[in-house]
């Protein structure tokens, strides 16, 4: 019962999934999902990319368990199939941080549980796995993990840099002798408002450097 | 879109539901001694933290069994009770306690240079959590030697900065007691004056979990005091 993949692995179109959410189709930017989290744990940037790997490993392995039932869940309960799925996800990788990677779990701490209530998870499982197979799916979901990843890392950058002066924790600002110039940290920065105004700016860029993005009304 | 059937959509939830449950509990079960192994490490990394010692997951049992040198309970009146495991006591059910059935943990250490210092440790209420730490003071029960904290679920570059040696290398040297009289360390918004001897700086955007530190080591501490008194020296 060998099936053969009429096309290859890594096909124009497969790679496409790949790149579009990085750019055109970007989940946070363009598709507006996945806020909260943008805006809660991009203070630092080392909580910015655990979260963004987190959520990239369980959108793309929940996206290849939906893919691989697709065909027998009902449409009826289909969403609280995808939430199950989703939340067993979450609890497998929370135990298994918790047991053999300690330092890792101390890290994330709440936001394991904020992945759960990622609409960017659901939105692919509903968009793309319910309709197409696994090995495109879990593409699919490692693209859309990087999109998200991508946003939450520029933004962490500059909220941490602007913010703590401080790149992943070394002190860039301190060590070039900004401060002696009367230069100060930007309290503001840390706080959520301020990564909201962040992500609007990058949207706007996006928006300015194509076109196309903008609806027409 | 197939139409499923009533029953099918049943039997599907059903064999669902099983099959998450088993995996979860055999996830939960099997990991569950290796979990409770991290914690017990955790605390121990913890308590060789406030006393400046620096440990990896590897050799902290080790240097635990070097540095920690006695443990023992007290009751709030600082008399010794006997027969109680003292690593095991869970700060959580003793602060529910009436306070004067309330059993307090000391850990005794010597640190390299022979000195004898005390931990204690303290718990109490962040912003999204629970808060903890130890705080180890010198023979003179009245000096800090240092301190650890840590916490459940403080926001990350806010509250969570209470666990950064940027905060918690304020503490040493810092004094819980005005002549005689407890006053334990106060965090001061917009920070501490630099002469005050009892008071570091808060966290900038994190003022209740500042707060709460506060308040967990004010709480915490003083049901020490009649010790802390009997065994200055």
């Amino acid at each position: 019962m060998s099936k053969h993949e009429k096309e290859p692995m890594f096909s124009a179109k497969n790679l496409k999934l790949l790149t579009a959410p990085l750019g055109r189709n970007n989940p946070i930017t363009v598709q507006v999902l996945g806020i909260c989290s943008a805006l809660a744990v991009t203070v630092k940037l080392k909580p910015a990319i655990v979260m963004a790997l987190s959520v990239t490993i369980v959108v793309a392995v929940s996206n290849v368990v939906i893919a691989a039932m697709r065909k027998s869940i009902p449409d009826r309960i289909r969403i609280i199939v995808q939430l199950v799925v989703i939340a067993t996800m979450v609890i497998l990788v929370d135990q298994f941080l918790k047991a053999f990677a300690f330092d890792v779990s101390k890290q994330l701490s709440v936001f394991v549980g904020l992945i759960i209530t990622n609409c960017i998870l659901m939105g692919r499982l509903e968009a793309f796995a319910m309709a197409n197979k696994p090995w495109p799916s879990f593409i699919d979901g490692l693209g859309n993990g990087a999109g998200y990843g991508i946003i939450l890392i520029i933004v962490a950058f500059f909220r941490e840099l602007l913010g703590s002066g401080t790149i992943y924790g070394y002190p860039v600002i301190s060590k070039a002798g900004i401060y002696n110039t009367g230069y100060e940290n930007n309290g503001m920065m840390i706080l959520p408002p301020m990564a909201l105004i962040l992500l609007g700016l990058i949207i706007w860029y996006q928006r300015s450097k194509d076109k196309s993005l903008i609806e027409n009304k | 879109m197939k139409e499923f059937s009533n029953r099918y959509i049943f039997i599907f939830s059903a064999v669902m539901v099983i099959a998450v449950a088993t995996l979860l509990s055999l996830a939960a079960t099997l990991l569950q001694p290796r979990q409770l192994k991290n914690l017990e490490i955790e605390k121990k990394n913890s308590m060789l933290e406030s006393i400046g010692v620096e440990s990896s997951a590897k050799n902290t049992e080790a240097l635990y069994e070097k540095y920690i040198t006695e443990s023992f309970v007290i009751n709030t009146k600082g008399e010794k009770i006997e027969g109680i495991d003292v690593f095991n006591i869970v700060q959580k059910v003793e602060q529910k306690k009436p306070i004067d059935q309330q059993y307090l943990p000391v850990f005794g250490a010597t640190s390299d240079n022979g000195e004898h210092i005390i931990i204690i440790p303290v718990e109490g209420k962040g912003l999204w959590g629970p808060i903890f730490g130890y705080v180890s003071l010198k023979k003179d029960m009245n000096t800090i030697y240092g301190v650890t904290f840590d916490h459940k679920g403080e926001t990350p570059g806010l509250g969570a900065e209470i666990n950064t040696p940027a905060f918690e290398s304020m503490f040493p040297g810092k004094t819980i007691y005005q002549d005689g009289k407890f006053v334990s360390v106060t965090v001061h918004k917009g920070g501490a004056d630099k002469s005050d001897i009892h008071g570091v700086d808060a966290i900038s955007g994190g003022t209740i979990t500042s707060k709460g530190l506060e308040k967990m080591l004010q709480d915490c501490i003083v049901k020490y005091n009649d010790y802390l008194l009997k065994n200055r020296n």
